[in-house]
C-alpha cells in the first residue's frame, strides 16, 4: 500500500541545515494497523506529513498505491487528499465556524457527491465514532475527546484508503483515549490501513506493528502477533 | 481502485457550491455585531458613492430647474441683438399660441430704470448723491405670466398683482437689504422697504411713486432684481402702443421636444424679427460650466469613495482570513481546492456589499430622495435636490461590486496560498 524508499527530509533555519529524516525506508501492507513510535523530535510528525502529502521530501521516494506521489503537482496532491488519504491531526483542527456534522460534510462536497449521498455518508460516520447525538454542536460545544473523534470521522467519512494519525490522544485523558483507540481497532477490524504516530507504549501495543524512529532511519521494526 | 472517481470534483460547479456552503457558514456564525459593522460601513460607502455627487449634481440641477420654470420657460423668446424689442409680437404670441404643444403664453415689456425708497427724507442737500438702485422694470400680464413661470409662488410677502392694479409693483427680494444679507458693490439695495411703502421708479423721463404689493424671491437673481408692473400701466409709462414685448415665454406640453416647437417657429420666419431659444440654449454658460464641474467633482469624490470602500473591504476580508489562516490551511489540508476558499471569501465580501448596497438604496429612493425632494435643501442660489437616477445608481452598484469582488479576492488569494503545513501549524 505505502512504499517509501531513501526518504530525506531537511529544514533549514538560517545557515544551519537538519535533517530530520535521513533516507527512510518503509514499507506498509493493506489493512495493517501500524505505530509510530521515538522520542520527541525524532521526525515522527515530519514522516507523517510527508506520508500524508501535506509536505514534499528533499529526496526519495513515496509510493502510493502504485502511484509514485513526487510525481504529481499540488493540484493532483490536493485531490489526493481529499480521494484517497485521511488525516487527523494532533490537535483535532476542525473548523471553527462549522457544526461537528458540517466538518464531515465539507469533504465529502468538495469530493461532488450528491448532496443527499453526502449527508448520508457524513451522518454514518459520525454513528461510527459514536457521535450521532452532536452533529450539531459546533466544535467549541464539544469536549477534547468529542473533537477528536469529529476529526477522526472527517477524516474516515470519505472511505480512505490510508488513514493517518498524529498522537491522535495526546491531549486527551485516558478513559477517552481508550474509546478513541477502540475506533481505530474497529476500523482495523473493518480492514482499514492506518499509520499512528504515538507516544504510549500500551497503545502501540495494540497495533500490528510498532516502527520506532531514531536518528532519521528505522530504529526497530517489530511485529506484536 | 473500488472507489468511483469523481471526475467533477474540482469544476467550478462544484468549486461554487463549496464555496458558496463555507461562506454562509461563516457569515451565519461570525458574531452579529461585525455583520452588522461591515454591512454599515457597505452601506455608508454605497450612500457616499451615491448621494455625495448626487447632491452635487442636484445642487445645478436645482438652479437649473428655478431659471426654467421661474424665468426661461421651455422656449425663451427675446430680442434681436440690434433690435429694443421684439418685433411682430403679436404675431409670434398668436403663432405660439396655435402650436398644439404650447399648453402657455407669457409676454414681457422689460426696461431698465432705477428705484429709490428713501427719495424724501434722506435728501438733505442737493449735493447729496442719489441714492437709486438700478433695475429691471418689468410689466407683465398676471394670469399669463403666473401660469407659465408661478409668479405668484414666489411672493414671499404681500400679494401677487391683479390684473387692474394700478401703481402698484412687486420688488425683487434681491433689491432690499432685508433680503440681501451681504454687501456688494454689485448689488445695490434699497434701504427699509415694507410692503405698502411707497418707492419711486424712474423710467427714462418718466418718474413715478408706486406702492409695493409684494415681494417676490425665486432665488434666480435675474427675476430677484426685478419691478413687476401690471403691463398695462407699463406700456404707458413707456409708451410702448405697437404691443411688441420683449421677453416671450412659452411652456410646453409635458414630454414636448422642445426643438420641435423651435423649428416651427423659425419655419415660419420669426427668427427674422426674434431669438428663438430652448431652454437649454438659453442657459446661461455659467449654468453649462457648473453643470459639468459639479458632474466631474462628483465623479472625483465618487472614486475616492470607492478607492476608500475597496480598501476597506481589503482590510475587512483580508483581516478575516489571516485570522482563520490555520483553518484555511487545514481545509487545504483535508483536500478542499484552494479556489472553492477563495469563493468563500469573495462570495462573503460580495454578500456584504449586496446588503450594503440593498440598504444604501432603500435609505436613497425610499427615505433620503423622497425627503429632499419634499424639503430641498437651501442653498443660496438653489433649492437642493438628490440626483439620483435608476441608471446611474445601477451603475455604481455594479461598480461597487466588481470593487469588492475584487478587494475581496485579492487578500482571499494571499492568505488561502500560503504553504498549507505552515499555515495549519502556524508557522
Ligand atoms: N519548520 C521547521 N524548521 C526547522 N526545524 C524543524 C521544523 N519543523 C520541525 N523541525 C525540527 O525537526 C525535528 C522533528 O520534528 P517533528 O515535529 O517531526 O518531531 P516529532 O517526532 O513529531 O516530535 P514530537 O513527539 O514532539 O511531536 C525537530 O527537531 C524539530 O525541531
Ligand atoms: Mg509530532
Amino acid at each position: 500500500m505505502i512504499k517509501v524508499k531513501g526518504l530525506v527530509k531537511k529544514y533549514k533555519s538560517g545557515t544551519l541545515e537538519l535533517a530530520v529524516l535521513k533516507g527512510l525506508d518503509l514499507e506498509v501492507k493493506k489493512g495493517e494497523f501500524l505505530s509510530i513510535t521515538g522520542r520527541s523530535g525524532s521526525g515522527k510528525s515530519t514522516l507523517l506529513y510527508q506520508l500524508g502529502l501535506l509536505d514534499e521530501p528533499n529526496a526519495g521516494e513515496i509510493i502510493i498505491n502504485d502511484q509514485d506521489i513526487s510525481k504529481l503537482d499540488s493540484t493532483e496532491r490536493s485531490r489526493f487528499r481529499l480521494n484517497e488519504l485521511g488525516y487527523i491531526f494532533q490537535d483535532y483542527a476542525l473548523v471553527p465556524e462549522l457544526t461537528a456534522f458540517e466538518n464531515v460534510f465539507v469533504p465529502l462536497l468538495m469530493q461532488g457527491l450528491e448532496k443527499k449521498d453526502a449527508e448520508n455518508q457524513a451522518v454514518n460516520a459520525m454513528q461510527k465514532v459514536g457521535l450521532s447525538e452532536k452533529l450539531k454542536n459546533l466544535p467549541s460545544q464539544l469536549s477534547g475527546g468529542e473533537q477528536q473523534r469529529v476529526s477522526i470521522a472527517r477524516a474516515i467519512g470519505h472511505n480512505p484508503k490510508i488513514l493517518f494519525a498524529d498522537e491522535p490522544t495526546a491531549n486527551l485523558d485516558s478513559e477517552t483515549a481508550e474509546t478513541v483507540l477502540k475506533t481505530f481497532l474497529d476500523l482495523h477490524r473493518e480492514g482499514q490501513t492506518i499509520v499512528m504516530v504515538t507516544h504510549e507504549p500500551e497503545y502501540a501495543a495494540l497495533t500490528d506493528r510498532i516502527v520506532l524512529l531514531l536518528d532519521g532511519t528505522i530504529g526497530s521494526d517489530k511485529r506484536n502477533h | 481502485m473500488a472507489k468511483t472517481q469523481k471526475s467533477n470534483s474540482s469544476g467550478i460547479e462544484n468549486l461554487v457550491r463549496v464555496g458558496f456552503f463555507l461562506a454562509v457558514r461563516q457569515v451565519k456564525r461570525s458574531n452579529i455585531w461585525t455583520n452588522v459593522l461591515i454591512v454599515s460601513i457597505m452601506t455608508l460607502t454605497f450612500l457616499n458613492l451615491v448621494i455625495v455627487s448626487g447632491i452635487l449634481v442636484g445642487l445645478i440641477e436645482g438652479a437649473v430647474t428655478a431659471v426654467k420654470s421661474h424665468y426661461l420657460g421651455d422656449i425663451f423668446i427675446s430680442n434681436l441683438k440690434n433690435k429694443s424689442y421684439i418685433e411682430q409680437s403679436s404675431q409670434i404670441i398668436k403663432a405660439a399660441q396655435n402650436l398644439p404643444s404650447v399648453e402657455a403664453v407669457a409676454a414681457r415689456y422689460i426696461e431698465t430704470g432705477k428705484v429709490e425708497s428713501d427719495y424724501k427724507e434722506n435728501k438733505k442737500r442737493v449735493t447729496d448723491l442719489d441714492e437709486s438702485v438700478g433695475t429691471s422694470i418689468v410689466g407683465i400680464d398676471p394670469k399669463a405670466e403666473d401660469i407659465v413661470t408661478g409668479l405668484s409662488g414666489l411672493v414671499i410677502e404681500g400679494d401677487y398683482l391683479e390684473e387692474n392694479d394700478y401703481d402698484r409693483v412687486l420688488v425683487g427680494a434681491m433689491l432690499l437689504k432685508k433680503y440681501l444679507d451681504f454687501d456688494s458693490p454689485t448689488f445695490p439695495v434699497l434701504q427699509k422697504v415694507e410692503i405698502g411703502d411707497k418707492i419711486q421708479v424712474t423710467i427714462g423721463e418718466n418718474v413715478r411713486e408706486v406702492i409695493v404689493k409684494g415681494i417676490t424671491r425665486s432665488k434666480v437673481d435675474e427675476i430677484d432684481r426685478r419691478i413687476f408692473f401690471v403691463d398695462k400701466q407699463l406700456r404707458g409709462l413707456i409708451g410702448r402702443n405697437d404691443y411688441n414685448v420683449d421677453e416671450i415665454v412659452l411652456r410646453l406640453a409635458p414630454k414636448t421636444d422642445p426643438i420641435s416647437v423651435k423649428n416651427a417657429l423659425i419655419g415660419n420666419g420669426f427668427d427674422q424679427f426674434a431669438r428663438i431659444q430652448t431652454q437649454e440654449d438659453a442657459e446661461p454658460k455659467f449654468i453649462k460650466d457648473m453643470k459639468q464641474t459639479f458632474a466631474l467633482l462628483g465623479n472625483i469624490i465618487s472614486s475616492i469613495g470607492l478607492v476608500v470602500a475597496a480598501i476597506t473591504i481589503f482590510i475587512v476580508i483580508f483581516v478575516n482570513a489571516i485570522t482563520r489562516r490555520k483553518f484555511i490551511g487545514i481545509l487545504k489540508g483535508i483536500g478542499i481546492h484552494p479556489k472553492a476558499i477563495e469563493m468563500a471569501y469573495v462570495f462573503q465580501s460580495v454578500f456584504y456589499a449586496l446588503m450594503g448596497t440593498a440598504i444604501g438604496t432603500f435609505l436613497v429612493f425610499g427615505v433620503i430622495k423622497p425627503y429632499l425632494d419634499k424639503n430641498p435643501i437651501n442653498f443660496p442660489f438653489s433649492d437642493g435636490i438628490l440626483v439620483a437616477t435608476a441608471s446611474g445608481t445601477a451603475i455604481r452598484i455594479a461598480v461597487l461590486l466588481i470593487a469588492t469582488f475584487i478587494a475581496g479576492l485579492i487578500p482571499a488569494r494571499m492568505v488561502v496560498k500560503q504553504n498549507t503545513l505552515d499555515s495549519i501549524l502556524g508557522r
